[in-house]
């Protein structure tokens, strides 16, 4: 028989099948390697997972819904800017701008998802382009607030999240990397409960065939709305995180290239696989960090390694070997 | 036995441009009836039952199902009242499996009977699939992708999903379009089954398909209703004669 190419959800399953156990496994490995690696491979690590975290979030609404969005940095940037100008503004804690730079990124999520969803295809693509270049150009408008492209950094008190009863130094590095490892875990599982749910099935039926699923009486406006706004927050999540483990918020985190790279990544670890996205991350991060070292035409070589993955890995490397080796991935 | 309306459509319209695709058809269906729709290409009859499920919207007219108005309500919810449609082309997702296919079907019909989309009872969820899958013949095809079976079982596939829809009207759409002769005689077998608890509405070509099954036919032409009656009337009517069986 041949390999599932999608999603294709096996019949019988229990609550802690081996789907589960590879994802607890990969958290797992996640969490030990902070004791094997350096210092400097401990800071990318907790930077590559956080913005695994934003990929996972794109990766819900574009690999399983099917909808490509060109416009994700305007939900990470309400995450960094919901977070940052929270705690230097508005003096919160670093619990509560967390909680403010979600909260930004879900209702902005929902607004934006009530008109760009309207459109579809290419139109859809440039809607949401649109969108997130008018959240740049906000950003730079309101320069006295969020001192633009320069940013601003966090410091003080801020540095202190305080949970539970609980003090944590987010200047610490092991503090970082177990907080940033945790909200991966999170969304990883949050992701795989999601797809493995009837309501994950009825989004890839979307991204299959939304005239189909829409005559099987689903109301594909209201679950597309439901995946953009799953994804919009994780993708807020992912930018508050970044805002309160390393303390800088800038502009940059709003432009187009924050909207292509999650796409990036997503298209070289596994388009609508759980794990795609920390795979993608993690190798363009680490392609570019080599090749840097050596070249200064390192983004050349870069280019030449995507290509190579284009050609031999057309659906990302965790895509390609669920079609070839391990039907079961989800 | 009195007959109950289930459907009935009122100056029901439906113009492309200039083209008068469907035009003042007034029209009913009796619970419990399989009722065949006939007629030569570009009668109408696929616009007719696209605007009885929703997928065209209709210029003009009313459509009434169960007793209520329903001409404005969007595709999906009528399938929530209980109108299924299987689509003329095969229109499955490929790239699922069989299982997920019926699945889809399936979990819906659970939804409405007050489940939820975030946990369904997986084991209820899939005798249902089963049971579905075994109505139409494909009890062994559960894990195969469904762009990889045979194209009379993607046929079957197809009204397998509109059957685990629980449907109070199946509408189908030319079903055995392609099939072979054993194919068809299987798939009458099945809509004499599936017509014990649902009512039937058929579009079809193959005229010993239609004499078999309808109860009663009605006859369309340039988007109109020519004729209605049981099948031994309409076969000896002189204007479908005319326009339809070509004498």
């Amino acid at each position: 028989m041949s390999a599932a190419q999608t999603s294709a959800m096996p019949a019988h399953r229990s609550l802690f099948d081996r789907v589960v156990l590879l994802h607890l496994a990969v958290l797992a490995a996640l969490f030990l390697a902070q004791f094997v690696v350096g210092d400097y491979q401990h800071l990318s690590l907790a930077r590559v997972m956080v913005l695994a975290t934003y990929a996972v979030g794109y990766n819900i609404l574009f690999g399983y819904t099917g909808l490509l969005s060109l416009g994700h940095a305007m939900f990470f940037a309400a995450g960094l800017y919901g977070a940052g100008l929270a705690a230097a503004q508005l003096s919160f804690g670093a619990t509560e701008a967390f909680v403010a730079g979600i909260a930004a990124g879900l209702v902005l999520a929902f607004a934006v998802g009530l008109v760009v969803l309207r459109t579809s295809g290419v139109s859809f693509m440039i809607v949401t382009m649109m969108f997130a270049q008018a959240g740049y150009l906000l950003s730079l408008y309101f320069g006295e607030y969020t001192r633009g492209d320069e940013g601003f950094v966090l410091q003080g008190d801020i540095r202190t999240a305080h949970l539970f009863g609980l003090s944590l130094d987010l200047t610490s590095p092991t503090v970082r990397y177990n907080i940033a490892l945790a909200l991966l875990g999170v969304c990883i599982l949050v992701c795989l409960a999601l797809v493995r749910s009837p309501v994950g099935r009825i989004l890839v039926a979307i991204r299959e065939n939304e005239e189909r699923a829409r005559m099987l009486g689903y109301d594909t406006y209201r679950n597309k709305l439901f995946a953009l706004v799953v994804s919009g927050t994780m993708a807020a999540a992912a930018g508050a995180a970044y805002a309160l483990l390393f303390a800088y918020v800038g502009a940059t985190f709003a432009s187009i290239q924050y909207s292509i790279l999650p796409l990036l990544w997503v298209l070289l670890g596994g388009v609508g696989t759980v794990l795609g996205p920390i795979v993608g991350t993690l190798l363009m991060f680490y392609l570019v960090d080599f090749t840097s070292e050596y070249t200064s035409a390192y983004m050349l070589v870069v280019g030449v390694a995507l290509l190579g993955l284009v050609v031999w890995f057309p659906k990302g490397l965790l895509g390609t070997l669920r079609e070839k080796v391990i039907a079961w991935l989800p | 036995m009195a007959a109950v309306t289930l459907l009935s459509t009122e100056g029901l319209s439906r113009y492309f441009g200039g083209l008068r695709a469907v035009d003042d058809v007034s029209f009913t269906l009796n619970q419990g009836e399989v009722r065949a729709i006939i007629g030569p290409n570009g009668a109408g009859k696929t616009t007719f039952v696209s605007l009885i499920c929703g997928r065209v919207m209709p210029t003009s007219g009313k459509i009434a199902f169960e007793g209520r108005e329903i001409s404005g309500l969007p595709a999906h919810k009528r399938v929530g009242l209980g109108i299924a449609y299987t689509f003329q082309i095969t229109s499955i997702f490929g790239n699922l499996t069989v299982y997920d296919n019926v699945a889809l079907a399936v979990q819906n019909s659970m939804r409405r009977a007050g489940g939820s989309l975030f946990w369904l009872d997986e084991g209820a969820l899939e005798r249902r699939v089963a049971d579905a899958l075994g109505r139409v013949g494909l009890d062994d095809r559960h894990d195969a992708v469904a762009s990889t079976l045979s194209y009379g079982h993607q046929r079957l596939l197809e009204v397998a999903m509109g059957l685990a829809l629980s449907p109070k009207l199946l509408i189908l759409d030319e079903p055995t379009q392609g099939l072979s002769d054993a194919e068809i005689a299987g798939f009458c077998d099945l809509t004499r089954e599936i017509a014990r608890d649902a009512t039937v509405l058929l579009i079809e070509h193959n005229m010993d398909v239609v004499m078999d099954l309808a109860e009663r036919i009605t006859v369309m032409n340039n988007g109109t209703i020519l004729s209605e009656g049981t099948p031994a009337e309409i076969r000896d009517d002189e204007a479908v004669q005319h326009a339809y069986l070509g004498t």
